[in-house]
């Protein structure tokens, strides 16, 4: 199979889909918190993600960014059904995954695709290249036969710019940048609609991440791909994505183009996430604002009240200790979840 | 006189697939109260160098085979282990990346900050432990009296990086180095060390060198820069000058890679092409010859010595008068 065979085997499975992708409907995913060696109680949860909806379309990349603790990775494993939500709705090509079991919960997972962090964690070190990239396929049952299996494996190899001939190689043979090129091979394997991307550059050095962010920008147009990209700084989500989600403590607290997100960020969180980030140039870097915030992150066990941002936030007041506030439209396409946002309206 | 003199510093590892010039033929000074970064990639020799400087290159497999390091015109290469015991944490102190890790679990914050203060300052345990409290609140760590009979795992990562800071400075070091000191702390937080670290160190007028990738943070903070590759600095000279006029393509190819939050935006990353090389097999010539755009037949034959091109601003490159970073950012 060649590389535009691939490309219309997926684009066929995409067809007649004006709708979206991927919907999540106001996820929910708590952990409980457990006392005691024997007998467990809960004592409490810990709300992971709390009422995150969003979509994306066909061809489309939504970033999803925050720091550690912001429920990012356990909506993505929650998408994929790794964990199974506290309430809320999973919606992949129009199909609620909660109604689906067995197989035809497999079918519908065939068309979401992951990519981790950690190359090396996330290659089994017993198998060889080829048997990596082509499990999903043998999982799926994709291939005629062997020889069909070695073609759709040397294609995937090439498609992400190895050498077929590597199939027989172990992971430890490769380099961090070419371990993650297995890694984003496996993941188009089974031919998906959407690939979640947890992190795949921040474990690579600067040289190599701008190879990967390539690799994959030029995978999405050419097979049409929707990506969910996680990540937990804002620079390399300018460079990949179409659509930006800043989250915290498990909510998400402003949604928005990138276009609109880097150029008028609302929230004072995203504004404190964007100045964080120091700029690879003395002189412009000194003169840009700068907002450190006080204080860590609070346990996501015991949140605090009314805004959970509101204890770290410089531009806080008295109601945003009481008042939750939820997601609001402040401008076309724009949503914020902030009471100090200009448009934000009543409260 | 600098406050820090390294030349001809050379680190090997023999490893079993071979001689690894971890560092090779490195020469840099720090004046005192300067702040100077060392970028580069990972195996790049950044933290070899570090280790190098207070003799904590484990042995075997490593050995630093010639170089002097000189503090203050000593140099500690030629110290014995008792003479050397007195420079470490005292005249130059140093943070890791991975605070849990420095931090003894089973110790409290308290018996932790007084051990220095008692070995290097003659403190008694009582005064020390009053030090320890003054420490805690330097480094913004709220109730200190409190936190000091606490364990480094009751702390969040970035409060254990202040207790690391604060440990470092205790004995009033004339050099602190910090080695990816913020690298695994989120993005917010790592803000907070790094301005934390630039004011205490300016206040008592600590010189500070930078370890780390990330050539934002190097961008932010440091006076001026060394950029290593494969062992060896290929390029030095003020922060203005290596981001504004790199004249080596390794740093050219850095700056254009990294992706902004600021600025015009790029329609594809530029990548530097190719992969880091392995160190136990350095390609001939310069070893960034085969990544390199400009690369001529020359450069896969001789390595090109550092060079002063303008006063400060040293490169290692044949054709640096050809570098330069395209279109102009700003």
């Amino acid at each position: 199979m060649t590389q535009t065979a691939l490309a219309s085997a997926i684009q066929q499975e995409s067809d007649g889909a004006d709708e979206s992708m991927l919907e999540v409907r106001n996820l929910k995913v708590y952990f409980p918190v457990l006392k005691g060696l024997i007998l467990q109680k809960r004592v409490g949860s810990i709300k992971a993600v709390d009422d995150v909806s969003f979509k994306i379309m066909p061809g489309e990349t939504l970033a999803l960014v925050g720091e550690s603790g912001s429920g990012k990775s356990t909506t993505a494993r929650t998408i994929l059904q790794l964990i199974r939500p506290t309430a809320g709705e999973v919606i992949v090509d129009g199909q609620d995954l909660g109604d689906l079991k067995g197989a035809q919960l497999r079918e519908v997972r065939r068309r979401l695709g992951i990519v981790f962090q950690d190359p090396v964690g996330s290659l089994n070190p017993r198998m060889s290249a080829g048997n990596i990239v082509g499990e999903p396929i043998k999982i799926h049952r994709l291939h005629k036969d062997s020889q069909d299996f070695r073609d759709k494996v040397a294609t995937l190899l090439e498609t992400v710019g190895l050498n077929a001939g590597m199939a027989s190689r172990f992971p430890h043979e490769f380099s961090g940048g070419q371990r993650q090129r297995l890694g984003v091979a496996r993941a188009l394997a089974a031919r998906p609609g959407l690939i979640v991307l947890d992190e795949p550059v921040s474990a690579l050095d600067v040289s190599i991440q701008a190879q990967i962010i390539n690799l994959l920008q030029d995978l999405q147009q050419e097979l049409n791909l929707a990506y969910l990209f996680i990540a937990h700084d804002l620079s390399v989500v300018r460079h990949i994505a179409d659509r930006v989600a800043v989250m915290y403590l498990g909510k998400i607290v402003e949604i928005t183009t990138k276009e609109e997100l880097y150029a008028n960020p609302t929230h004072p969180y995203t504004k404190a996430l964007l100045s964080a980030v120091p700029v690879a140039d003395p002189i412009l870097d000194r003169k840009r604002q700068r907002i450190v915030l006080v204080g860590d992150i609070p346990s996501p066990m015991n949140p605090p009240p009314g805004c959970v941002f509101s204890t770290r936030c410089p531009m806080a007041i008295d109601a945003c200790s009481s008042y939750v506030p939820e997601l609001r439209e402040i401008t076309p396409g724009h949503d914020t979840a902030c009471i100090r946002a200009p448009g934000y309206g009543d409260y | 006189m600098p406050l820090l003199e390294v030349n001809n510093l050379t680190t090997y590892f023999d490893t079993p697939s071979g001689l690894i010039k971890a560092v090779d033929d490195v020469s840099f000074t720090i004046e005192s109260g300067e702040i100077l970064g060392l970028v580069g990639e990972s195996g790049c020799g950044k933290s070899v160098t570090a280790l190098s400087l207070m003799r904590l290159v484990p042995n075997p497999p490593g050995r630093i085979i010639r170089g002097e390091v000189k503090l203050n015109g000593v140099d500690l290469l030629t110290l014995s282990d008792v003479e050397l015991r007195t420079i470490r944490g005292r005249h130059i102190a140093m943070i890791f990346q991975e605070p849990m890790t420095s931090l003894n679990p089973v110790l409290t914050i308290e018996r932790q900050l007084t051990e220095p203060l008692e070995l290097h300052m003659n403190m008694t345990r009582r005064q020390a432990a009053t030090r320890a409290a003054e420490l805690l609140d330097m480094v913004g760590i709220p109730d200190p009296e409190e936190r000091l009979w606490g364990y480094p795992h009751q702390l969040s990562g970035g409060m254990r990086q202040r207790v690391m800071i604060a440990m470092a400075l205790s004995c009033d070091p004339e050099l602190l180095i910090a080695d990816e000191a913020t690298t695994a702390l989120d993005v917010t937080i790592q803000a907070q060390i790094l301005e934390l670290m630039q004011d205490l160190t300016s206040r008592l007028n600590t010189a500070l060198l930078i370890i780390t990738h990330n050539l934002g943070v190097v961008a932010r903070y440091a006076d001026r820069v060394n950029v290593m590759y494969a062992g060896k600095i290929r390029e030095m000279g003020t922060a203005v000058e290596i981001y504004r006029e790199p004249k080596h393509p390794y740093t050219v190819g850095l700056l254009n890679t990294v992706p902004q939050v600021d600025g015009p935006l790029a329609e594809r990353l530029e990548p530097i092409e190719g992969e880091i090389p392995d160190l136990a097999n350095l390609p001939a010539g310069c070893a960034f010859q085969p990544r390199c755009r400009w690369a001529t037949e020359q450069c896969g034959v001789d390595d090109p010595p550092l060079v002063e091109l303008t006063p400060g601003h040293l490169a290692a490159c044949w054709e640096h008068a050809l570098v330069n970073r395209g279109e102009v950012v700003a």
